[in-house]
């Protein structure tokens, strides 16, 4: 089969990668590039484990063909942190046990940063309402919402 | 699989009428899990995102345009639409996540096929046409003629939707989209009702258009429940009418989401429903827009 050469911004950096045509973005990401932050849950666009931002929104990469890419800028988990720095939803995170075994966190982070890009001081309804895409089978979500709302705060603040 | 992403319409129809197994997507947000669930896999996949007019929201005096593959999620943050058409806007914000909104579109919901999307009865309540692009130029389709039924349309293999037109919504005129899920959020219709109503100056109904979704194999007017609201003022008399006409007009399948009479029971709630909130609005748009 023959495979496509894709061009695009991956977590600041120019990144080329060469995939088959039916391959996912999100299997392309993992297996070519090595980026392995985002996971595949469900595949199916339900679960939200493999969120990632392209050209700023957030999108599952399970429903992306991969050449679909070939120009965009992607922002994975692995960009979220600066320079070694962890990003405050991460920090948050991590300081709120809002994570058990960790499999959908990546999704969560990529799902609460597209919220508070756009929306920095959000509701808890809207903060529930733009996590709804991602599933949680650990923690009940409580914890997940309460490290949103701390993120935000602290965001705020800076 | 090939992927293709032609720059024009022509180039997507040449590309169509070339490969009898071309398949085109936008947001590919049913296209994937319908691979994925084993449905034979296209030969040719074609991505219309990268046609100008199929990613496009915009309006004139007359009408709203919609790329039949623009995301979702630009309806719903347009405030000037969504405020025209907040019953539209509103059923585009139902069909899945964020996630999912960043790529679905008007055009995928509607071809799909599916009984249950979202947006199709508020277009069809709301008028909508397709401009639909074949290898012989455009035709224009409304948007109740698109579905034939589940996962079925009237479009040839090599034709595909361009665009979306809606006239500029009237003064006095209002509409809302209602959905019943078993949940808040991220579920798929057990029904959904859309209403659309023009007021006269003393405020008795002139037009109503109703639609209902996941109650049978297509999207479903009412007309009976139309014919009811006509001349009155929507008093308890015409709206039990309506909710009559709503559940006569259901034909729903038995599923894990609803058995037929509960169905056919929410699908007069709704519609009632539907009715006051559009006529609602309609009080409000008192011709400045």
């Amino acid at each position: 089969m023959p495979r496509t050469h894709i061009t695009t911004v991956i977590n600041g950096d120019e990144t080329e990668f060469l995939t088959e045509d039916s391959t996912s973005l999100l299997n392309a990401l993992r297996d070519e590039v090595g980026l392995t932050g985002a996971k595949e849950g469900c595949g199916t666009g339900d679960c939200g484990a493999c969120s990632i931002l392209v050209d700023d929104r957030v999108t599952c990469s399970c429903l992306m063909f991969a050449p679909e890419a070939d120009g965009t800028t992607i922002l994975t988990v692995e960009g979220l942190a600066d320079s070694g720095e962890l990003h405050p939803l991460q920090q948050c995170f991590l300081e709120g046990a809002a994570l058990q075994c960790g499999i959908c966190t990546p999704g969560f982070l990529m799902a609460a940063k597209a919220l508070l890009d756009k929306n920095p001081d959000p509701t808890e309804t809207e903060i529930r309402y733009a996590l709804a895409g991602n599933l949680c089978r650990c923690t009940g979500y409580d914890k997940i919402i309460r490290a949103v709302q701390e993120a935000a705060l602290e965001m705020r603040g800076k | 699989m090939k992927y293709v992403a032609p720059s024009s319409v022509e180039e997507a129809t040449s590309v169509l009428s070339s490969s009898p197994s071309a398949q085109v997507f936008a947001g590919a947000t049913d296209v994937v899990p319908q691979l994925r669930a084993g449905s034979p896999a296209p030969e040719v996949l074609v991505d219309l995102k990268k046609i100008e007019e199929l990613v496009s929201l915009k309006s004139d005096d007359n009408k709203w345009t919609v790329g039949a593959a623009t995301p979702t999620a630009y309806l719903t943050e347009n405030e000037a639409f969504s405020q025209e058409f907040p019953g539209l806007s509103e059923a585009a914000g139902l069909i899945g996540s964020d996630q999912i909104q960043n790529r679905s579109s008007l055009g995928g919901n509607l071809c799909n096929g599916s009984p249950a999307a979202d947006s199709v009865p508020a277009m069809v309540v709301n008028g909508a046409r397709a401009i639909v692009a074949g290898p012989n130029g455009t035709r224009v389709l409304d948007v109740s003629e698109v579905v034939t039924g589940p996962g079925e349309t009237s479009l040839a293999d090599d034709e595909f939707i361009v665009e979306f037109e809606i006239d500029k919504m009237p003064s006095h005129t209002g509409d809302a989209y209602l959905r019943m899920i078993p949940r808040t959020e991220m579920d798929i219709a057990v029904v959904g009702a859309g209403a659309r109503v023009t007021l006269a100056d003393d405020g008795s109904i002139e037009q109503a258009v109703l639609a209902l979704g996941a109650v049978a194999p297509t999207v479903v007017r009412i007309p009976d429940a139309e014919d009811a609201l006509l001349g009155t003022t929507a008093d308890e008399e015409a709206l039990n009418a309506v909710a009559a006409a709503a559940s006569e007009a259901c034909n729903p399948i038995d599923d894990k989401r609803g058995t037929v009479a509960y169905r056919k029971q929410v699908a007069g709630v709704l519609a009632k429903r539907a009715v006051l909130i559009a006529i609602e609005r309609a009080e409000q748009r008192n011709g400045t827009n």
